[in-house]
């Protein structure tokens, strides 16, 4: 099939909220498209596949060529986005009866086309397209598909349409390109399961559980270990013959975001561990990371204001040997040795944490308040090193949420399931005005944590509290108390209340106290952790 | 030969024709009103006279009961009638059932008054007809070059895919309650689908009217009786307002269309939480009303409301004169009042 077909796979996903649909309309593409095809749409959309072919500039003068002026001005005013205002204003021409390209003639054509011969071969292209199809392949060869499909997404609904379980697909994922032949002849059984070899490829990460109480109770320290649990983000480093990669938690490649790790990994091996700003030593809070993150180019000063390091938590390969079946007292024990032999710039250790008894590791999370963590890591002594979540192998024992009695200011809808609810939440705190008198001033914004009951009641307290309306927006009356419980607060130049909130979630609606009685601002600043503010 | 400026003027309650001593599509009550069709921006309560299709005069009746006018006159296609020095006919203007446009004729002098009209076929009403004029009065709601309406029948295919693919969801379409529900309910047939369609209660009289007037649109229930097992894989028609909020709760697990001209644009559809953007209008897109403009070959078009920016720049480029008459209250989406339905209330 051909760019309408994707088109109409682009239009759907786009529009679709819910990750089921999303998995579902999937799993139909792969199931319906021949190959190349499937394969190579599959990359565009989780942007594996991105072209620059052609710059928004050149799209732009090749509708100009063909349109009114004014009436092309007037449009791109009303649409907003170029690309969309093209596909929708480009002249049909009668007595064009050519075919509209197949995906993979869209790549090869635009690979061996030279420069100037492109308008020529675009606009072709776009002859034989109706409007859905005109979006798509101007999406496409511009590089700005933006539809919110992660190569995770696309791996689950790959597991799913062809009943292999997705850590087998993500082993190898990185190991084949596109349009990934090799994977979809094994995965349709007409072929064993490609061989990465040196390819630097994502393994798929051990995750925790939620330690609750009856598995505290039932644990023996003798027979677990403990570490901080740091408040980053989880990274793979892949280095070897065949590249280096840095792989987030969910195995997008995000090495080119951080350059100072990648220079650094002068090694043969995998290794897991949290990705942190680190300076002098000390890890700053999350919110110092959220600026490094989502980005695909950083320049210097980025890199000198923030820079970042890896706190290694686990060695999953050393040279070509998979230490992933030892156990985790053994793996340990090559990762220690390993730092020793390598002290590899930009990263260090996660220490253990001694423990005799439940009680002495309990005190010890208790008394942890820097922002940077998030509370302990429990790994089970003799655990190999196993894909996804796997039960009373690894838990994660979260520092006790602080909480606020904050005042319900504005609410909005959801999405999807909870479109007609309103359930997203900005709520605030009272500070004093100047010349007497005190206001809310918005905090954070929450939505989750309540039961979907308490989600009914809020609706129904909302549309019969509203005071004004801004578009989705409600304000309502300041009369609701929520108590919101957060795991962390820290100084933001960017909130009006400079301060921001990490995780908030609602945790019970507070009928019985009145808002004037609601917490201060000064309140919530009590509970920020000493340290410097992010810009911005 | 008197330029019809100088016999149809633009009064602060809307169009009038002075030697007919009439309005038409008024804002407010008047004495005397001619009214093109029943959509709500166009026929409004609590005019003394009503001269319109009888088609049109049902559905005001339907609507405004005792507001449809004290006194109506109904009048065919094809017959004439003189009102003070003018001749007055109605002709079919493709836009809903008893859609019609207004020629009127003053000493040799000819304008014709189009209402809100559109050159694709439509099961539901007489189609179009071009009448050469001195002055064409048009819409203009989608009047930019990037509103190219697909075939309806493409975008009836979209949802009868998606119902292929999401068996066990809903699949709740807004839209117009007047002309565009029909309308749907007939592309849909036309495409096979026949199976009981279920409407929202503010579809349903409508709909009713539409069968005595003699369009059938096959087997049609309530959506509120029916139960969350029946409503799988099942088509609701609902106004466009109700298909993201609480009355749509009792969906199972709803996809949401919406068939509207304006879902064209990528936008439009993201701010309203469409999940099936269906671009089905009962508007002449731009192709249509320049190729429309062309047929009735007036050197003057008057354009009534919507972008009349863009028209008026294309006319001039082919030697016609455009005027914007920006009268207020026209194109304002008649589905955007209807009000939430209050907690408890029995739902709609």
């Amino acid at each position: 099939m051909s760019v309408p077909a994707f088109a109409e796979l682009l239009e759907r996903l786009i529009f679709t909220p819910g990750r089921n649909a999303k998995l579902a309309l999937l799993r139909d593409w792969f199931a319906t498209q021949p190959d190349p095809d499937r394969g190579i749409g599959l990359a565009a959309l989780t942007e594996e596949l991105v072209f620059t072919a052609a710059k928004p500039a050149m799209i732009r003068d090749l509708a100009a060529a063909r349109t009114d002026p004014v009436l092309l001005a007037l449009s791109h005013d009303y649409v907003g986005d170029l690309a969309e205002t093209v596909a929708l204003i480009w002249p049909e021409r009668a007595g064009v009866n050519a075919p509209p390209p197949a995906l993979s003639e869209v790549v090869e054509t635009l690979e061996v086309t030279p420069k100037a011969e492109l308008p020529g071969l675009i606009s072709g292209w776009l002859d034989t397209l109706d409007s859905g199809g005109r979006l798509a392949l101007i999406k496409l060869i511009t590089g700005g598909l933006r539809v919110g499909v992660s190569g995770r997404l696309a791996r689950v609904a790959l597991a799913e349409w062809s009943g292999k379980p997705v850590e087998e697909i993500e082993e190898i994922w990185h190991g084949v390109a596109p349009p990934y032949l090799p994977i979809f002849r094994w995965l349709e059984g007409h072929a064993e399961r490609p061989d990465p070899r040196d390819a630097p490829v994502f393994r798929p990460l051990m995750l925790a559980h939620p330690l609750e109480d009856r598995d505290l109770a039932a644990l023996d320290p003798a027979a677990w270990r403990a570490e901080w649990k740091w408040d980053g983000i989880r990274v793979q480093l892949t280095a070897g013959p065949g590249g280096r990669r840095i792989w987030s938690r969910g195995g997008e490649d995000i090495s080119g975001g951080f350059p100072e790790i990648v220079e650094a990994m002068e090694f043969h091996g995998v290794l897991d561990g949290e990705l942190l700003v680190i300076r002098d030593g000390l890890v700053a809070p999350f919110a110092d990371l959220q600026q490094r993150l989502n980005r695909k180019l950083v320049g210097p000063k980025m890199l000198r204001d923030y820079p970042v390091g890896v706190r290694l938590y686990d060695l999953l390969f050393e040279g070509g040997e998979d230490l992933r079946p030892l156990p985790f007292d053994a793996r340990r024990q090559r990762l220690e040795a390993w730092v020793e032999r390598h002290a590899p710039p930009r990263m260090d250790l996660s220490a253990l944490i001694a423990f005799a008894s439940v009680a002495q590791l309990s005190e010890v999370r208790d008394g942890a308040r820097a922002a940077s963590i998030e509370g302990l890591m429990l790994k089970r002594a003799d655990s190999p090193y196993l894909a996804g979540r796997q039960k009373g192998m690894w838990w994660k024992w979260k520092r006790d949420p602080l909480s606020i009695d904050a005042v319900l200011m504005y609410a909005q809808r959801g999405h999807g399931k909870r479109s007609s609810f309103y359930s997203d939440y900005t709520f605030g705190l009272w500070r004093p005005v100047e010349g007497g008198g005190e206001e809310l001033v918005p905090v954070g914004k929450a939505y989750s944590g309540y039961t979907d009951e308490e989600l009914g009641w809020l609706d129904r307290w909302i549309r019969n509290h509203t005071v004004s309306r801004f578009g989705p927006v409600r304000e309502v009356e300041k009369a609701l108390v929520l108590e919101v419980i957060f795991d962390a607060a820290q100084l933001s130049g960017r909130h009006k209340s400079g301060v921001a909130l990490r995780f908030p979630r609602i945790a019970r609606i507070r009928t019985d106290k009145p808002a004037s009685e609601a917490d201060r601002l000064e309140n919530l600043m009590a509970y920020v952790e000493a340290g410097p503010a992010a810009e911005e | 030969m008197p330029h019809p400026e100088t016999w149809l003027r633009v009064l602060p309650d809307g169009l009038f024709c002075e030697p007919g001593g009439f309005f038409i599509d008024p804002v407010r009550p008047v004495e005397r009103a001619v009214i093109t069709h029943g959509h709500a921006d166009h026929a409004r309560p609590g005019h003394r006279s009503v001269l319109a299709t009888p088609e049109t005069l049902a559905i005001m009746r339907a609507r405004m009961g005792e507001g449809a006018g004290a006194a109506q006159q109904a009048m065919r296609h094809g017959e004439v009638l003189r009102q003070g020095e003018v001749t007055i006919r109605l002709v079919p203007a493709g836009h809903v059932l008893g859609s019609a446009q207004v020629v009127m004729e003053w000493q040799g002098s000819r304008a014709v008054v189009s209402g809100d009209y559109k050159r694709q076929a439509d099961a539901t009403c007489l189609p179009f007809e071009p009448v050469p004029c001195d002055v064409f009065v048009t819409e203009a709601t989608f009047a930019l070059p990037v509103f190219r309406h697909p075939d309806p029948a493409h975008e009836v295919a979209k949802l009868l895919k998606s119902l292929a693919l999401f068996p066990e969801r809903t699949h709740v379409v807004g839209c117009y309650a007047l002309g565009k529900c029909q309308r749907l309910i007939t592309l849909l047939r036309a495409a096979g689908w026949d199976r009981p369609i279920h409407l929202h209660g503010a579809q349903q009289p409508l709909c009713r009217l539409y069968e005595e007037l003699g369009v059938p649109l096959g087997e049609l229930r309530p959506a509120t009786v029916a139960n969350k097992a029946e409503l799988r894989g099942a088509i609701v028609l609902a106004p466009p307002s109700a298909i993201a909020d609480r009355w749509a709760r009792r969906l199972a697990e709803p996809v949401t269309a919406l068939a509207s001209g304006w879902m064209r644009v990528r936008q439009r559809a993201r701010t309203r939480g469409v999940e099936l953007p269906m671009v089905i209008s009962d508007h002449a897109d731009w192709p249509d009303l320049n190729r429309t403009i062309d047929e009735v070959g007036a050197p003057e078009v008057w354009v009534t409301h919507g972008r009349d920016d863009a028209l008026v720049h294309a006319l001039a480029g082919r030697g016609i004169r455009g005027r914007a008459l920006h009268l207020v209250g026209l194109g304002e989406d008649e589905d955007e009042a209807v009000a939430e339905a209050p907690e408890g209330a029995p739902a709609a």
